[in-house]
């Protein structure tokens, strides 16, 4: 008995629940205005699922051009534990305030303990326009 | 000693654990206990597995109105053997109010709350109320229609109380309406303050019924005292597992339906309690008028206090529970009203206006066309599905039809439908003998269904579809809307339940300028049987 009630139990507070959701493409504004290795914070509403609330939410973004053809778009998060980092123009570099991880343009880790380089957006660009797609964190390889 | 004795010793000096297990477990019994003093364990096993499942229930539970409903539907259908869970705790529910009866009855017949156990009895009657408050608050939280209208209904009962009622209703948060506060008061009540309530007089029912010790059978007293261990310890075991296996086998095999959100505006919604209030509920019918009182507060509050005061009616000393011939009239009598009373509650039940659809399932089917619907009408009577897998299942001769690529455009698929080899040579699939304009009904379905919502829309209900027919049939699409599909010339039908009655719509469908004069709407001459359906689906339609 207790098994038949603790199986259930674990299985419904461990297993993730089933998903039913879609990955949608958010338009966030001209491409144009990017300048290369300049990243500029993006502000956008995107629809949020939390648990069994969807709501639309304020999410943002910054996105860099890193070379003619490439546009990268960085999740606004430190991957050390998550404190909102901004770009500091003068030395040209992404600075996190909690305990001073750097990265560069190109969201690579320059120094301090964050532990991979900044997570990225699936991005791809239509008719002139950024589109951001779902964020993907990033591995210690890639660069 | 051995070192396994040692360490039960050390223990017991620090904790005297193995004493109170050797003090339960070895109570003396009258010999006379046997298989019909289970059910107080069968009870408190079942506030048990209450307790933990309604836990579980609340780490994925949102107790405010509408996020209740989202949640509840989110453990239904997204969270891993939620449905279960729910099963287990709105069975479980309803088996504690079965086995707590049957404790009562058991104790009732013996005649076992005589001297020295009035106080155990009253102990007892006292958690019976609790039992049913659990039902009547935990009744409001998946707040669907039945809630909602079921508590609409009780607390506007409290609120008839004399003298207390206004306070009660305001004391329940329901002066304007039942809605948040109402909510907040209901689910306070169910998580937070009675389950310490019930613990505590489970604590002193048990400490009661060790003081006094089992109550003894007339010829007890010249027989040899038991243990409760093995022998009953072994029939509480065996009972307690039992119902465990019949709630299981419910909790799996019953669906606990889930209906729509809670709609204040809804008409036509027949409010029901739960099935162990439908006596009192059919009760209140005898009462009519200012005779309600009566049936409502007075006739309760009576039987409660008698029940209260057993021990003290009947203070006669102890008999033979087979001699206890009054006892056991009043236990069949009991039986007798209270069936009677629910037997008529259930039959004076109307029919509801529109076909139940269960909320705990995907619905994405009310967001199709009625083109759509009707497609899923001709895709059920053609029998695709015996040839043809649709989204998930063993694979079949056909296709998939659920995956996407396979469907070209609608006119490619009507000359499919009509001489399916060729289009797609060598193919070994029947031409469908329907009209163009049926295959074109088909098409929009299958250029609708992809792999994600294949198996929502296979839920779609019969009504539903049959209705989307006769709407197709009669073109009701080329003045009105459905989900945004159709010619806006006359009204959109989406949220017409929450507009029109069911009276109304029939009455208009069959003389619209009756009801709406200047309308340039034809007359429909449906069957009833039509009627009903048709009117079944527009009801459904969301707004």
């Amino acid at each position: 008995m207790t098994a038949a009630l603790a199986a259930p139990a674990l299985v419904y507070l461990f297993l993730p629940p089933k998903v039913r959701r879609q990955a949608q493409w958010v338009d966030v504004g001209d491409v144009a205005r990017l300048q290369l290795k300049t990243p500029v914070e993006l502000v956008f509403r995107k629809n949020m699922v939390d648990g069994w609330k969807i709501s639309s939410e304020k999410q943002t973004a910054w996105a860099v051009r890193v070379s003619d053809q490439k546009i990268v778009a960085f999740g606004p998060q430190c991957t050390h534990l998550g404190c909102a980092y901004h770009w500091d123009e003068a030395k040209s570099e992404f600075l996190c305030p909690c305990h001073s991880s750097v990265f560069s343009a190109d969201g690579a880790v320059i120094s301090g303990p964050a532990p991979r380089p900044l997570d990225r957006y699936e991005t791809k660009v239509e008719n002139g326009k950024l589109l951001l797609g779902s964020l993907h964190e990033s591995s210690s390889q890639d660069a | 000693m051995r070192r396994k004795d040692r360490l039960l010793d050390w223990l017991d000096h620090r904790t005297g654990i193995e004493t109170a297990v050797r003090n339960f477990l070895y109570e003396r019994i009258p010999a006379s206990s046997g298989w019909h003093q289970v059910f107080g364990s069968v009870a408190l096993f079942l506030f048990l597995v209450q307790a933990f499942t309604g836990a579980l229930l609340a780490f994925n539970y949102a107790p405010t109105p509408g996020d209740a409903y989202n949640s509840l539907r989110y453990i239904l259908a997204e969270v891993t053997g939620g449905r279960l869970m729910r099963g287990l705790h709105h069975w479980g529910a309803s088996m504690m109010i079965v086995v707590v009866v049957l404790h009562m009855t058991q104790v009732f017949l013996y005649g076992a709350y005589k001297k020295p156990r009035e106080a155990t009895w009253m102990a007892g009657v006292a958690l019976l109320l609790l039992t049913l408050a659990y039902g009547l608050t935990g009744y409001l939280l998946p707040w669907d229609n039945r809630a909602y209208w079921g508590t609409v209904v009780t607390t506007q009962l409290a609120a008839r109380a004399p003298i207390l009622g206004p306070y009660l209703l305001r004391l329940l948060g329901s002066e304007g309406e039942v809605g948040v506060v109402t909510f907040a008061r209901f689910y306070g009540l169910h998580v937070l303050l009675l389950p310490p309530a019930t613990t505590l007089l489970i604590a002193l029912h048990v400490y009661l019924v060790r003081k006094h010790g089992v109550a003894p059978a007339i010829d007890d007293e010249l027989r040899p005292q038991k243990k409760f261990f093995p022998e009953q310890a072994f029939r509480d075991t065996v009972a307690v597992f039992f119902a465990f296996a019949i709630l299981f086998v419910m909790a799996v095999a019953v669906r606990v339906p889930l209906e729509q959100l809670a709609d204040p505006t809804d008409t036509t919604y027949i409010p029901r309690p739960e099935w162990y209030f439908l006596f009192l509920f059919q009760t209140l019918k005898l009462f009519p008028g200012p005779l309600e009182m009566v049936g409502a507060v007075v006739l309760p509050g009576l039987a409660v206090l008698v029940l209260l005061l057993v021990p003290f009616i009947d203070r006669g000393r102890v008999r033979r529970v087979t001699q206890r011939t009054f006892a056991a009239a009043v236990v069949f009598l009991a039986l007798l009203g209270w069936t009677g009373l629910t037997v008529a509650a259930v039959a004076t039940t109307p029919k509801p206006v529109v076909a139940a659809i269960d909320f705990s399932q995907p619905t994405d089917w009310m967001q199709l066309s009625p083109v759509e619907m009707a497609g899923i009408g001709y895709f059920r009577q053609e029998n695709c599905a015996s040839c043809h897998t649709v989204g998930r299942g063993n694979p079949k001769i056909g296709p998939d039809l659920a995956d996407g690529g396979i469907h070209k455009t609608a006119a490619w698929m009507i000359q499919h439908f009509k001489r399916p080899a060729a289009m797609v040579p060598g193919s070994a699939m029947p031409a469908i003998q329907l009209s163009d304009a049926q295959l074109n009904t088909l098409a929009a379905f299958l250029l609708k269904l992809n792999a994600r919502n294949a198996e929502a829309l296979q839920l779609a209900p019969d009504f539903a579809v049959e209705g989307a027919l006769i709407y197709q049939k009669n073109q009701c699409g080329s003045c009105h809307a459905v989900n945004g599909v159709g010619v806006k010339l006359g009204p959109p039908l989406n949220g017409l339940k929450r507009r029109r009655s069911q009276e109304w719509v029939e009455k208009h469908f069959r003389n619209p300028q009756a009801l709406s004069p200047g309308s340039i709407m034809p007359g429909y001459r449906f069957s009833p049987s039509d009627m009903q359906t048709m009117v079944s689906y527009l009801f459904v339609l969301q707004d």
